[in-house]
């Protein structure tokens, strides 16, 4: 153990792997001595494992409906009561942890490098390219997301695949804005102007250099994102223009339980709290990874 | 064949002529310095041969071959820079061994372990330093990588904006020995900028003294030993910046 730690942590690192596990490492004991982090990991693991063993660990199946058991409140049988169709409300948050998991990853990866490309290919060229695309950049910024989502939603038709799209267009704007504001910072240092003097093209100089400088602000700023990511998928949920049932989507059920709130508070509250505890661990490891990636403590570290 | 050759250069920044009607020769081989103080022009000419200032008019030519506006390849091989600043000249994200491997890889040019090894070696740095980032450097070591980095391509002619004036002064010494020491291995020609007269008397052979965009005098070397200006500008920089203590002494 300690040989593998000296082995990682080697001043004079022998080869390019050793580096990198070693930079690795070392971020990732600065991410395990920040509490808030940790604690966001866990929650993460936690969604992460429930979607991946959901059928193990829920002890009903999400659709199964049972009409004489409407609308039971929590007990032993049913950990957080059943819902107007007499399904187990515990086994629908964990598929639900599927969805939400899903739905979280698509748009990061659509969104996610389309923002950065378009934000590091302005801040870089500058001129007339930054202010053709920050153009529609600020058009895209300019209209609110839940808004904007709608209408994709209502004219590509309701669904899951559908709310994906809608709120990955929605989100990009953002990444390229800070894409833009961190190339712009450095797109005219000297490590730039050197490579650039080796003979390396423009699209080499942006994609291993560029690049590689953007991306820790962004992977905070998607993580801080995804809580409102989430947010969206449940308010295009809640308004029945997402998931569409069956399917456990926690929106979706915060919707269906809007009918009994005031006598079964629990059909609403359960999916909420998970939503809630979902953004929260996004929040909270999106906190930490700033600490850890932020660029300007790089140098002290 | 002169290794820079300049003619009537003048060069722009946004439509405002910063430089104006600079010619100057450098043979193969020389070491020439271009001296004044800050904003007189002599970093600009510098980046318009490197090609990083491309608004500018008149004949550019490194090793007989006249440049074009643009950054490009085939002088990328003949002639590199080093810049001031070894803070700001290295990615802070990228070890040593992946910046010194980066120009190989752009020319297509094969055998890059041997190569990296070799050029770390004649730049006076041990081998445990490869795989380190900047972060773990001291400026004297970033500065000997960024000279590496501008040496990959085996140029003959060298650009040196200010090389050593970011560094303590016991650095900037083994900075200076090692640009003297690989001018002489690699036959190499160095145009420098500077602002550092005994950096001139101990590195060039001649220099061009430069004030608000003009060149007002091209002077040897041994000028900075017994003071032998004869344009009154250059005679105040000489002046200015103590003259040659020794000559006092003499007097």
């Amino acid at each position: 153990m300690t040989t593998a730690r000296t082995w990682l942590l080697a001043d004079s690192p022998n080869s390019k792997l050793q580096a990198n596990l070693g930079n690795g490492y070392r971020m990732m004991g600065a991410l395990m001595r920040n509490p808030l982090a940790v604690v966001g990991m866990v929650i993460l693991s936690m969604l992460l494992l429930a979607a991946i063993f959901a059928p193990w660990i829920a002890p009903h199946t999400p659709f199964g409906q049972n009409l004489g058991a409407r609308l039971l409140p929590p007990s032993a049988a049913h950990w957080m009561g059943t819902d107007e169709l007499g399904r187990d409300i515990f086994s629908r948050v964990i598929y639900g942890a599927r969805i939400t998991l899903m739905i979280v990853t698509l748009v990061a990866v659509i969104s996610a490098p389309l923002g950065l490309l378009i934000g590091a290919i302005a801040g870089y060229f500058g001129g007339w390219t930054d202010k053709i695309l920050m153009g529609v950049t600020d058009v895209f910024l300019s209209m609110p997301k839940l808004i904007l989502a709608l209408a994709f939603v209502a004219a590509l038709g309701p669904g899951i695949e559908n709310a994906i799209i809608a709120i990955a267009i929605t989100s990009w704007p953002a990444y390229a804005r800070i894409a833009r504001a961190e190339t712009l910072t450095f797109r005219n240092s000297e490590f730039i102007s050197a490579t650039r003097l080796l003979g390396a093209s423009h699209s080499r100089v942006i994609v291993r250099h560029v690049l590689p400088l953007c991306t820790s602000s962004m992977i905070v700023r998607v993580t801080l994102d995804m809580a409102g990511i989430i947010l969206t998928a449940a308010g295009l949920g809640f308004l029945g223009l997402g998931a569409q049932p069956p399917l456990p989507e926690w929106g979706a059920m915060i919707s269906r339980g809007r009918t009994f709130i005031l006598d079964q508070w629990w059909v609403a509250t359960m999916p909420g709290l998970a939503i809630i505890l979902v953004s929260l661990g996004f929040c909270f490891l999106g906190d930490g990874l700033r600490d850890v990636l932020d660029p300007k403590q790089g140098g002290k570290s | 064949m002169s290794a820079i050759s300049l003619k009537n250069l003048d060069i722009s920044y946004q439509s405002k002529k910063v430089v104006r009607d600079v010619t100057f020769d450098v043979a193969e081989g020389e070491s020439f310095a271009l001296v004044g103080e800050s904003g007189s022009g002599k970093s600009t000419v510098l980046k318009a041969i490197a090609g990083l200032a491309p608004d500018w008019t008149g004949e550019i030519s490194i090793l007989g071959q006249a440049r074009s506006h643009k950054v490009d390849r085939d002088v990328a091989t003949r002639c590199q820079m080093v810049f001031q600043d070894p803070y700001g000249s290295l990615h802070p994200r990228k070890s040593v061994d992946t910046v010194l491997s980066e120009p190989l890889l752009i020319h297509g040019l094969g055998n890059r372990n041997s190569r990296v090894i070799d050029m770390l070696a004649a730049v006076g740095l041990d081998q445990r330093f490869r795989f380190r980032f900047p972060h773990q450097l001291s400026g004297g070591q970033r500065q000997r990588v960024a000279i590496a980095r501008a040496l990959m391509l085996e140029p003959k002619v060298m650009l040196l904006d200010e090389p050593t004036s970011a560094l303590d002064v016991s650095v900037q010494a083994e900075i200076l020995n090692l640009l003297k020491r690989l001018r002489r291995e690699q036959g190499l020609s160095y145009l420098m900028v500077t602002h550092n007269l005994p950096v001139v008397s101990f590195m060039c052979d001649r220099m061009a003294v430069m004030n608000k965009g003009r060149i007002v005098e091209i002077a040897p070397a041994s000028a900075l030993h017994d003071g032998s200006f004869t344009d009154p500008y250059s005679q105040s920089l000489y002046a200015a910046s103590g003259g040659n203590p020794d000559r006092k002494e003499m007097a």
